[in-house]
């Protein structure tokens, strides 16, 4: 009992000696406690190749940004949300509850995102988004800890639009999967195409035959078909697109992450002379893209995918911001304000935020090919859009920091 | 809908509707024989199409790439039953998922590790790479008329060995009642083998073919085991006649409702067959054990 008390006695004469010594103290404390930055993306499953290239993309951003950011060291905790909404969102709610992660990124699809972006915001954390960039964020649910690097879902569709509207086509054909990106992708690409449309198919997300879409599309006999397929679902539908005999009939356009470095090789050469509406290809012609893509293939042995670029440039995001604020990520206004202002040399030439926290950058279009290795690859073939925001602008009501 | 849309659309069905029977016929007799649920069928859908796309990869040639991957495969459901399943038989059907789930998981990571995560080529001779006229306005992909065929012909040939044969017979004599066929002399176990490994070679020939046309890549056979799992029930539990019917119906009913009705409905149409044809015949469409 004595014991106890002389040690109850200890520790407040402790606690009163660490009160005075409070300014040095927390500072120390502050300084070594690690930054926890929460990366949850899809690693099973057919769409686990995203995954794993979103995932190398990352890496390679910090293994150039090197064992700290801003003078403090960093911790990154990783999970799996399996392409399902439920699965990702118990993910986070663990990272956010036990982890205290401050920073989150990586979700590839945005009805995953949706699903976890609420409780991520509401515990305080930041979510920098390396590929998802649904319209709700963008527009009535945009936030001041949400911010977009790779694109905002129409974009990249708003570009092919203003395309097909310079070449003078009439009839398009459009299909997507029926889910939150594939509505936005056909809204964008109406946006700035306004000629007529043959038709916009919405088929169940994760199908693996085409035929009977494919067969009605030749006999809509459209100008050009334009479609959204990710991951697996792209391959089957390029196949079979190709298997039809429509390659050499119908051009056939798609925008990023249908065609890439992720699903090339299991296309082949039935992906070849399809176009792609996309802000990065693998050739841009700026230092810091050269400097990824021949760094990436030196440390994985292939070339990168968008993904893996947009998840590439997440990282320097974050680090430039952390910079920025000198470590101190805690003061969340000051933060917030250094990733709107955030400067840093990205893959893709000029970058900066619009005021809803996604990118204004310019939209390209890019052609299959062979390189000179014989690999497949997208080529540069014109920039499309320059500057280009996003639409929702309007709709978002940021709340002041 | 034109008259040669609709040709075309019907042969998408059937073609659909074929490679669907090649998947359940063997779910459906092991199921029905040997009272087994095995879901880790689409493991052996997928192990079919990765090496045929390997041996094309390796030897060039994809006939015999055809050959080794239905053989291999039937290699691969005969270890699988003899190891594994046969201590399966006599135990409650929850065990049976359970157990047939964890192959699928241990599957798709051997898999994962003997290819990656990346989808894989499963490169098509030629010929087969194209299309072909049939009609004026119709332009069909060969290798789906190939799929065709030879989904017809293993139909006649199943059929053919099940009805007119002795251990078609032995097999339906299981079928309907087992301890009965086995005392009067049967050897269930060798009727057992001979069944799991026949069913594990038409899965790897169903998966080689789809993996032609769409995508090779680790977990390619749980959707599919969906719907194989739905034929099986619509079929009636046993019954190859039943199987293959239901495959067609599934088929076609499936391509049409895609093109002709809203996205949401169209997807689910045929669950919503199956629960119409399970309220008006329970057992399915030829039960076995009637």
């Amino acid at each position: 009992m004595q014991g106890h008390f002389h040690k109850a006695a200890l520790a407040a004469l402790a606690g009163s000696v660490s009160l005075v010594a409070q300014p040095w103290f927390a500072t120390a404390a502050f300084a070594q406690a690690p930054i926890k930055i929460g990366f949850v993306t899809t690693m099973s499953g057919p769409e686990g190749v995203i995954g794993r290239d979103i995932a190398d993309g990352f890496n390679l951003a910090l293994k150039h940004i090197g064992p700290k950011m801003g003078g403090r060291d960093y911790q990154v905790v990783y999970g799996d949300d399996q392409v399902k909404p439920d699965v990702g969102r118990q993910v986070v709610d663990k990272m956010l509850e036990s982890d205290k992660v401050q920073i989150m990124s990586g979700i590839i699809f945005s009805n995953v995102l949706l699903a976890s972006v609420k409780p991520i915001l509401d515990a305080g954390a930041f979510y920098i988004s390396a590929n998802a960039g649904p319209t709700a964020m963008a527009g009535k649910q945009c936030h001041p800890h949400f911010f977009g690097v790779a694109f905002q879902n129409d974009n990249n569709f708003e570009g092919l639009g203003q395309y097909l509207k310079d070449k003078g086509l009439k009839k398009i054909y459009f299909l997507a999967p029926n889910y939150p990106a594939g509505k936005d992708m056909a809204a964008g690409f109406k946006r700035f195409y306004k000629g007529e449309m043959a038709a916009e198919v919405f088929t169940a997300f994760g199908q693996l035959d085409y035929s009977a879409e494919i067969a009605q599309l030749r006999a809509a006999k459209p100008d050009a078909v334009v479609m959204f397929y990710p991951g697996g679902m792209g391959i089957n539908f390029v196949k079979q697109y190709s298997q039809a005999g429509l390659m050499s009939q119908i051009p056939l356009f798609t925008g990023p992450g249908t065609v890439d470095q992720t699903t090339l090789p299991a296309i082949g050469e039935a992906a070849l002379g399809m176009y792609i509406g996309a802000m990065w290809t693998e050739f841009g012609e700026n230092p810091a893209n050269k400097k990824f893509v021949a760094d990436f293939e030196a440390s994985y042995n292939r070339i990168p995918s968008q993904y893996a670029a947009m998840s590439y440039d997440t990282g320097r995001v974050i680090n430039a911001a952390v910079e920025a604020v000198g470590g101190k990520i805690e003061d969340k206004a000051a933060f917030q304000k250094a990733l709107e202002n955030v400067k840093f040399d990205s893959v893709r030439g000029s970058f900066k935020f619009t005021p809803n926290h996604f990118p204004v950058q310019d939209y390209h279009l890019a052609q299959i090919e062979k390189d000179s290795k014989g690999r497949l690859v997208g080529a540069f073939r014109q920039t499309v859009l320059k500057d280009m925001g996003n639409a929702y602008g309007d709709d978002c009501k940021m709340p002041a920091p | 809908m034109s008259f040669s849309l609709f040709i075309e659309q019907l042969l998408n069905g059937v073609q659909f509707g074929v490679m669907l029977f090649l998947i359940s016929a063997g779910l459906t007799l092991v199921f029905g024989i040997m009272n087994l649920i095995n879901l880790a069928h689409g493991a052996l859908y997928m192990s079919g199409a990765f090496i045929a796309a390997a041996m094309i990869k390796y030897t060039g040639n994809f006939f015999v790439a055809v050959v080794v991957a239905v053989v291999a495969t039937a290699g691969i459901g005969a270890v699988m039953e003899r190891l594994i399943l046969r201590r399966f038989y006599a135990r409650d059907h929850l065990d049976q998922v359970l157990v047939t789930f964890g192959l699928i998981l241990v599957f798709n990571d051997l898999v994962r590790l003997v290819w990656g995560v990346v989808p894989v080529q499963l490169r098509l001779p030629g010929p087969f790479s194209g299309s072909v006229q049939l009609m004026a306005e119709v332009q069909y992909p060969a290798f789906r008329l190939v799929i065709l065929a030879v989904g017809l012909l293993v139909a006649l040939g199943l059929y053919f060995v099940v009805v007119h044969t002795r251990i078609g017979m032995w097999i339906r004599a299981g079928a309907s009642n087992r301890p009965m066929a086995s005392a009067l002399g049967v050897d269930v176990g060798l009727i057992f083998s001979l069944v799991f490994a026949a069913g594990a070679a038409l899965a790897g020939l169903a998966g080689l073919m789809a993996g032609a046309i769409s995508s090779v890549q680790v977990g390619m056979g749980e959707p599919v085991l969906i719907l194989a799992l739905v034929v099986t029930v619509i079929g009636g539990i046993g019954s190859i006649r039943g199987a293959f019917l239901a495959a067609l119906i599934i088929g076609i009913v499936d391509t049409f409702g895609r093109v002709l009705l809203p996205p949401a409905l169209g997807s689910m149409v045929i669950f919503m067959l199956m629960a119409a044809i399970l309220a008006w015949r329970p057992k399915g469409l030829f039960p076995v054990n009637a």
